[in-house]
């Protein structure tokens, strides 16, 4: 109890940051949120669902240049176009699972970066989104709203998405869902036996996965305000994915608060070490490895183990 | 047409090459290399660097490239990988992405992004001008052969030696092959030299067809996936298979329209896979009755 | 002479605490039924000496020397060998292959690829068969044959009745008592009482994790053994 009121304090801080913090400070808690959302859908995903999937990126890609056809296309206000993107991600989110689903595994971990791949080539051959050197919608926002009302906006939109989500996953977890969902993750066949159904477990997270990772892509665009041509940095890059791994593996897999905890740590990396050039990307990858070998329950795992820690009441543990 | 087909079969071969490493190490220890096209491209590196400064032919340079290879993947697998499999299904794509990251930088770093290629003296330009429209590169058709004698070379390691037999039960069951006496650690580390290897062997080959950088090593890496999934996970031969698959889906595909080149790959992949998955799951009853969503 | 000494061994399963305290003593040339009901122990204590657990207390010791935290391939380098409990072959592997998996360690001996088809004829022709394609009796051959080829001078099996038909067991049996007219020394699992009386030397029963009773299986009577099995022996209980 006293810590849902710790929560809400929380939450109603960071509401009133903007009248309260730099622009620069706004800038930066925005990117700290859209790598929330991406940790809690892929550790939802790969923690919960045992569904890892190496190409979330689809649905970044398909948030951004969802708004960026909607508001400069068809000139709907830009953050209603965020809205009504996450929707058509979720949306599109169904067939894909209705396929892909049917795979497990590495096949689907890498077919789910071939679907991703699918979508950039496709969206690259639409003439009118940039045809693959990139667009922006820059008018779009610019047209509307000065550039620290923008700001303003996209960190109440994205600190809504991140909070509404993680609100979602937390109660989806609490439900009979996330009962059978451990069920599953345990012995998928004996949860079958019993009448657990186990499409409609791992449907219902991927569609989530879904529609938070385009929500983070309509972020990302929202901050950006540009896409970049594909590429290396492309929004449907494998990029994106692999600090998706990174944040979700050095958190914590499979706990609540570990992802939080690893978007935190890129976050800090991205912000105070990213001017290193190539240093600061080894420095990252070093630290992959070193989790891995060291704490390979992530840091958060390690601290529930060494401390007995749970902060949200999610899943159960045995204590010896 | 033809001549698309045909250079899609030759390209398979490349694919197969730079698949077997992947293959070995998923079929073996169920882990997903994500570093695999990054040591791939460490092996054309080194090359580069004996040819620099030895003075010799890339085909020589392979002669300390090689053994080189196979002792990096034996201490990989025996200092990070090991540690990473025990503490979780999940932890070596972690430990993996972490390498890939490190090597292309490092690369990077020493060797500076520009783009390089390695020489493959005269029968990198030679071709057999078959007809008017079919012309077949005698370099291709080297990387096709390399890529089965590799590939027969392992079935035969496999099915013939002690240390594939070890290698074969280890995968299927390693707590009872550790019951029956055999070291499934060092059988793991074995693996690995053999799979670090073979993707040198295949980087050096790559560097030679086309222009490398230190980040090449990502596209690659998807087909060598995608040949490897196509061909069914775990089966030596069905990389082969998988790989030329994936070379004439991607050649017919930018015989249609030059941006369908990995287009046509990807749903080719896609295709195989849902097909094959609902054939299996239409096999057995996966779902009981009422329970199904 | 002591071949395997065992003292105050505790294991765990999960959660479980499937083995509490148990000590035992196999002297060489020694054949030691280990009985009970289910869950009372027996196969997670056979694969805590042949090295598949690790224990979280007390001792083994093989022929003097501690191998407690000896991994599994070295035990068998040592000599002791383990028929898992429900065959567990390589499913892929041909009985050929699955018999010459285990020269991985090396150890010399009596037992050859030869010798085990002389032993149980009834593979001969299946030489060149996957495992996975054997009836339940060839495969406990087999298994029994691929823990011969490691040479051991101390042989485990779990269980190799089980699921075959009595037809069959009587062919495992009469291998076993081969086995053991040679002087090997070997530790059985067994549910089947009049079997395990009839070819041990001695007879340990375990109940919930314990050892309950203990001695010759001449001296021990058929009813002595059975309400140690139950548990029956225990005192009066609510």
């Amino acid at each position: 109890m006293a810590f849902t009121l710790g929560l809400g304090v929380l939450l109603a801080l960071l509401a009133f940051a903007p009248l309260m913090l730099s622009q620069g400070s706004l800038d930066n808690l925005i990117q700290l949120y859209f790598l929330v959302i991406l940790a809690i859908m892929w550790n939802a995903l790969a923690g919960y669902g045992g569904l890892v999937s190496v190409g979330q990126q689809a649905f970044i890609g398909i948030g951004a240049y969802a708004v960026v056809f909607l508001s400069v296309q068809h000139s709907l206000n830009p953050y209603f176009a965020m809205l009504l993107a996450t929707l058509i991600g979720a949306a599109i989110s169904i067939p894909v699972a209705a396929v892909m689903l049917w795979l497990r595994g590495g096949a689907f971990a890498i077919g789910m970066w071939v679907v991703a791949e699918v979508f950039a080539i496709l969206i690259s051959l639409d003439a009118s989104l940039g045809g693959g050197t990139g667009t922006s919608a820059v008018l779009a926002f610019n047209l509307r709203y000065t550039p620290e009302q923008r700001l303003r906006y996209t960190y109440w939109a994205a600190l809504a998405a991140a909070a509404a989500l993680l609100v979602i996953l937390f109660l989806l977890l609490r439900s009979r869902l996330g009962a059978s969902l451990q069920a599953i993750r345990d012995d998928e066949a004996a949860a079958a036996s019993v009448g657990v159904r186990v499409l409609l477990g791992k449907g219902v997270l991927f569609v989530l996965a879904g529609a938070g990772c385009t929500a983070a892509g309509t972020v990302i665009l929202a901050w950006q305000l540009s896409i970049p041509p594909l590429g290396p940095d492309s929004i449907f890059g494998v990029n994106w994915s692999a600090k998706m791994i990174f944040m979700v593996l050095v958190g914590g897999l499979g706990t609540f608060e570990g992802p939080i905890i690893g978007a935190i740590i890129l976050y800090l990396l991205q912000t105070y070490v990213s001017n290193a050039g190539v240093w600061y990307f080894v420095m990252l990858g070093s630290i992959a490895i070193a989790v891995a070998l060291f704490l390979p329950s992530g840091v958060w795992g390690a601290a529930q183990d060494r401390f007995n820690l749970q902060l949200l009441p999610v899943g159960y543990r045995v204590r010896r | 047409m033809i001549n698309a087909i045909l250079h899609g079969i030759l390209l398979g071969g490349l694919y197969a090459l730079l698949a077997t490493g992947l293959s070995l190490m998923f079929g073996v220890m169920r882990i997903i290399n994500l570093a695999h096209g990054s040591l791939a491209l460490v092996g054309a590196y080194m090359a580069f660097l004996f040819m620099e400064h030895l003075h010799i032919s890339t085909y020589l340079a392979l002669v300390p490239v090689l053994p080189g290879a196979l002792i990096v993947g034996y201490v990989l697998q025996r200092t990070l990988l090991e540690r990473s499999l025990r503490a979780g299904e999940l932890v070596p794509l972690l430990t993996t992405f972490g390498l890939l990251i490190v090597i292309g930088n490092l690369l990077q770093y020493f060797f500076s992004p520009d783009v390089h290629s390695l020489p493959s003296g005269r029968i990198g330009t030679a071709s057999w001008r078959v007809t008017s429209s079919v012309t077949i590169p005698w370099f291709d058709v080297l990387i096709l052969a390399v890529a089965v004698v590799v590939l027969g070379g392992l079935h035969l390691l496999l099915r013939r030696t002690q240390l594939g037999r070890e290698l074969r039960a280890t995968a299927s069951d390693a707590d009872t092959a550790e019951l029956m006496g055999v070291n499934a650690r060092r059988v793991y580390a074995r693996a690995t030299a053999i799979a670090v290897a073979t993707s040198a062997l295949a980087g050096v080959f790559y560097a030679m067809r086309s222009a490398f950088d230190p980040f090449s090593g990502a596209t690659q890496l998807i087909y060598a996936f995608e040949a490897v999934v196509i061909g069914g996970i775990g089966s030596l031969w069905g990389t082969l298979v998988g790989g030329i698959v994936l070379g004439v889906a991607q050649t017919v595909g930018a015989q249609i329209n030059v941006q369908y080149f990995a287009l046509g790959g990807h749903v080719v992949f896609l295709a195989v896979l849902i097909l094959r998955a609902v054939l299996q799951a239409g096999g057995l009853r996966v779902l009981p009755r009422g329970a199904g969503a | 002479m002591t071949l395997l000494s065992v003292e105050r061994l505790d294991s765990r399963h999960g959660l479980l605490h499937a083995v509490r305290e148990v000590s035992l003593n196999v002297g060489e040339g020694e054949t030691i039924a280990l009985v009970g009901a289910n869950g009372a122990g027996k196969s997670t204590l056979l694969r805590t000496i042949a090295g598949a657990h690790r224990p979280s207390g007390g001792r083994i010791s093989f022929d003097g020397r501690d191998i407690t935290r000896l991994p599994a391939h070295q035990r068998v380098k040592l000599g002791i060998a383990l028929v898992p409990e429900g065959r567990r072959l390589f499913p892929d592997l041909t009985v050929d292959e699955n018999l010459r998996i285990a020269t991985a360690a090396g150890r010399r001996g009596h037992w050859t690829v030869g010798e085990v088809l002389e032993a149980f004829p009834l593979l001969r022709p299946l030489r060149d068969k996957r495992a996975a394609s054997l009836s339940g009796g060839e495969q406990q051959a087999t298994a029994i044959g691929r823990a011969l080829m490691t040479n051991p001078r101390l042989l485990l099996l779990d269980e190799v009745s089980l699921g075959l038909a009595p037809v069959v067991v009587e062919d495992v049996y009469r291998s076993l008592k081969a086995l053991i007219e040679a002087g090997t020394t070997i530790v059985l699992v067994e549910q089947d009482l009049t079997r395990a009386l009839g070819v041990a030397s001695r007879v340990v029963c375990m109940l919930e994790g314990r050892v309950v009773l203990e001695g010759g299986s001449g001296e021990l009577s058929r009813e002595q053994v059975t309400s140690a099995y139950f548990g029956l022996a225990r005192g009066t209980a609510a």
